[in-house]
C-alpha cells in the first residue's frame, strides 16, 4: 500500500501574524515558517502505518513556492521515503492544489491520501474533500482515529456533535485533526539521510491544469480591537459587575 | 437565480445553526429554496417550509441519507445545481465536510466561513485564526458559500408557509458506510448558541475538577466549553473545544478558567460580549481580551464564585 501525505508551508502557528499596510495581505518576509500543524500528523499517521507493516512507501508532497520543498524536506526527515514538489507562485486556491493533487495521484496511483483537515492560515477547510470529489474517492475528514484494515480503513472523525465512526474502502481520502497522534521530532541522523533522498520537481504549469485564481482577495485588514477590560480583585466584586454593570446575569 | 440553502437536520428538527444560514442565504438573495435531503424527514421539510425567509423547500429522501454522508449528498445537490447562483450551508463540521465535495465538481473556488455579506459576490471571512478579516470577490459563475454561523443572527422559525416540492434522490455511494455516532446528550444549552459558556483549560488539572465548572454552569445555566490542551489531556471530550479548529461561540457572557488564551483559543471565543478570565497568572494573554480579569487560584475561586451566585436573588435564564 501507497501513501501520499500532502503538506503545505505556512506562517509558524506560534507567530503573532501583522497585516500589511496597504492592506494587500500578511507580512511574509523574515517571518518563521513551518509545516501547517496537522499536516505534521498526516506525515506521522503514515509512517506509523508503514512501521506496522501496512504499507510499503510513505511519498510526501506540497505545492508551493521554492522554499516550500523544505516541508517536504521534513516530512523525509521522519519517516516519508521520497517528496515530489509541484512548484507554483502565489496564492493558489484549495481548487487549485486539488486538481494539481489529482495529477499526481493519476500517475502515482496510492491507496491513501492524507493531509491536515484545515491550513491555518487560509482556515479554508477545503482541499481534502476537493480532491476526493475530483476523484470520486471516500472521504474521512476530521480523522482523530484510524485503523487500517484488509482494503479498508474505520475511521473515527470528530463532528461537532462528537464522535462518528465511518468505515471506507482504499482508495480514500483521510483529513487528519492534531488529535490524531504525536507527531515525533527528526533526530539528527534522520535530518543528514533525509538530504539523500530524493524530491522529484514539478512545475505546476506542465499538469495541464487551470490553476488561475477564482477569488479576488480585495483587502485584508485588522479585525476591530477589543476595549481593554478591568482586573477585579475579588469573586464578589465579579458577581457585583457581571450583575450591576454588565447585566449578563 | 435563486439561491439553495442545504438545510441541517436530524430528520425531524432543523439543527439551529439552519436559522443562521437561512439569514445569511436571505441576505445574498430574497429568493431562498431549502434543501432537505434525509430519510423520512417530512417534519424537517415541514419546519423548513415554515421560515419566513425561505420561499420553496426541496425534499429529497432515502434509505442511505439517514446518516447525511456527503458523498451520498453531493450527487443530489450538483443535479439541482444549474438553477441556482448560490449554493449556501453553515460552517460546522457538517458544513465543511460537504461543501467543498460539491464546489470542486462545480469547478468553483469555494469560500469559507463567511462572516459577512458585502454584496451577492463579495464577502468577508476571518484567516489566521481571526487575526485578520479579507474582503473576497467571487469570480466564480456558482458560488459556494459556508457561513459563520455565530455572525448572523437566526431567522424567524415560523410564519412562513413555502411550498414543499420532491426531487429524485440520487444513487448510493457505496464505498463510504456509516458505522455509529457517539453525540453527547445533555440538558444543558448547546455550546455554540449557549448564552453563556463557561469553559475550562489545562489549569482545571483533571477531569473530576471539572465539577467545579459544571456547578457554575448549572447555575448560570450555562453551557459549557474547554480549550484544546484540556480535551487534548482527556478531562473532556472533544465536542467541547472552542477555538480554531474547535467551534466558534459569541455568548453573551465568556467565562474562561484556567486558560491561557493562546491565539487559537481566542479564534473561537473573542466576539464574546463579556469575557471573564480566571486566572492566577497575571500576565496570561487570555487578560488581554477580557473585560473583567479575577487574578486568582481557581480552586478558591469557582466555589466562591458559586457561593455568590447562590446569595443573588435572581439570574437572568
Ligand atoms: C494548529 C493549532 C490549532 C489549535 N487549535 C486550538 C483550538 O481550537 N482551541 C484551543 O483552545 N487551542 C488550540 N490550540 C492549542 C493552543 O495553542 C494552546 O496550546 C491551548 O489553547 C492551551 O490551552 P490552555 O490555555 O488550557 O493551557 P495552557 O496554555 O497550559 O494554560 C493553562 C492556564 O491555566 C492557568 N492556571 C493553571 N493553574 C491554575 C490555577 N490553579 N488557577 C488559575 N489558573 C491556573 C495558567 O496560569 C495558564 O494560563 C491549537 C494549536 C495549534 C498548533
Amino acid at each position: 500500500m501507497k501513501i501520499l501525505v500532502a503538506v503545505k508551508r505556512v506562517i509558524d502557528y506560534n507567530v503573532q501574524i501583522r497585516v500589511k499596510e496597504d492592506g494587500s495581505g500578511i507580512v511574509t518576509e523574515n517571518v518563521k515558517m513551518s509545516t501547517n500543524p496537522p499536516d505534521d500528523n498526516a506525515i506521522e499517521e503514515a509512517v506509523k502505518i508503514k512501521e506496522a507493516g501496512k504499507a510499503t512507501e510513505v511519498i510526501a508532497i506540497t505545492v508551493g513556492e521554492e522554499k516550500s520543498q523544505e516541508t517536504v524536506r521534513k516530512a523525509l526527515a521522519v519517516g516519508a521515503d521520497r517528496g515530489i514538489h509541484v512548484k507554483a507562485d502565489g496564492i493558489i486556491e484549495p481548487l487549485a492544489v486539488s486538481k494539481i493533487l489529482q495529477k499526481i495521484v493519476e500517475k502515482e496511483k496510492p491507496d491513501l491520501v492524507f493531509m491536515g483537515k484545515q491550513a491555518i492560515d487560509d482556515d479554508c477547510n477545503q482541499t481534502g474533500q476537493m480532491l476526493s470529489a475530483l476523484l470520486d474517492w471516500p472521504q474521512a475528514t476530521f480523522a482523530s482515529k484510524i485503523d487500517v484494515k484488509d482494503g479498508k480503513l474505520e475511521v473515527t472523525r470528530e463532528i461537532d456533535e462528537g464522535l462518528e465512526t465511518i468505515e471506507v474502502n482504499t482508495p480514500a481520502i483521510v483529513t487528519c485533526d492534531l488529535r490524531l497522534n504525536e507527531p515525533r521530532y527528526a533526530s539528527l541522523p534522520n535530518i543528514m539521510k533525509a538530504k539523500k533522498k530524493p524530491i522529484e520537481q514539478i512545475n505546476a504549469s506542465d499538469l495541464g491544469v487551470d490553476i488561475s485564481s477564482k477569488i479576488q482577495q480585495i483587502k485584508v485588514e485588522e479585525p476591530p480591537k477589543r476595549q481593554a477590560g478591568i482586573k477585579v480583585s475579588s469573586v464578589a466584586e465579579l458577581v457585583q459587575k457581571l450583575k450591576n454593570e454588565a447585566k449578563v446575569i | 437565480m435563486a439561491v439553495l440553502l442545504i438545510v441541517e437536520h436530524n430528520n425531524k428538527e432543523l439543527k439551529a445553526f439552519t436559522l443562521n444560514a437561512a439569514t445569511a442565504a436571505s441576505q445574498i438573495d430574497g429568493e431562498v429554496h431549502a434543501l432537505v435531503i434525509g430519510n423520512n424527514c417530512t417534519d424537517a421539510a415541514k419546519a423548513a417550509s415554515e421560515l419566513p425567509v425561505v420561499k420553496k423547500v426541496i425534499q429529497v429522501e432515502a434509505a442511505h441519507y439517514e446518516n447525511f454522508i456527503a458523498e451520498n449528498f453531493a450527487p443530489v445537490i450538483l443535479k439541482l445545481a444549474e438553477n441556482y447562483s448560490h449554493i449556501v450551508c453553515s460552517a460546522n463540521t457538517f458544513g465543511k465536510n460537504l461543501m467543498p465535495r460539491i464546489a470542486a465538481k462545480l469547478d468553483t473556488s469555494q469560500i469559507s466561513d463567511i462572516i459577512k455579506v458585502v454584496s451577492k459576490d463579495t464577502f468577508i471571512r476571518p484567516i489566521y485564526a481571526g487575526n485578520a478579516f479579507a474582503t473576497v470577490k467571487s469570480n466564480d459563475a456558482k458560488k459556494c458559500v459556508t457561513i459563520r454561523p455565530t455572525s448572523f443572527d437566526p431567522c424567524d422559525n415560523s410564519g412562513g408557509s413555502a411550498p414543499i416540492e420532491n426531487a429524485d434522490a440520487g444513487d448510493e455511494f457505496t464505498t463510504t458506510k456509516f458505522i455509529k455516532r457517539e453525540e453527547i446528550k445533555s440538558d444543558r444549552p448547546e455550546l455554540g448558541t449557549a448564552r453563556i459558556v463557561v469553559s475550562g483549560g489545562r489549569g482545571m488539572q483533571n477531569g473530576d475538577n471539572f465539577k467545579l465548572i459544571t456547578a457554575v454552569a448549572d447555575k448560570l445555566n450555562a453551557a459549557i466549553g474547554a480549550s484544546r490542551a484540556a480535551v487534548d489531556a482527556g478531562y473532556i471530550s472533544n465536542d467541547h473545544q472552542v477555538g480554531q479548529t474547535g467551534k466558534v461561540v459569541v455568548p453573551d457572557l465568556y467565562i474562561a478558567v484556567g486558560i491561557s488564551g493562546a491565539i487559537q483559543h481566542l479564534a473561537g471565543m473573542k466576539e464574546s460580549k463579556v469575557i471573564v478570565a480566571i486566572n492566577k497568572d497575571g500576565e496570561a494573554p487570555i487578560f488581554s481580551v477580557a473585560d473583567y480579569g479575577l487574578e486568582a487560584d481557581l480552586f478558591e475561586a469557582l466555589p466562591q464564585f458559586l457561593e455568590e451566585l447562590n446569595k443573588l436573588n435572581t439570574i437572568q435564564k
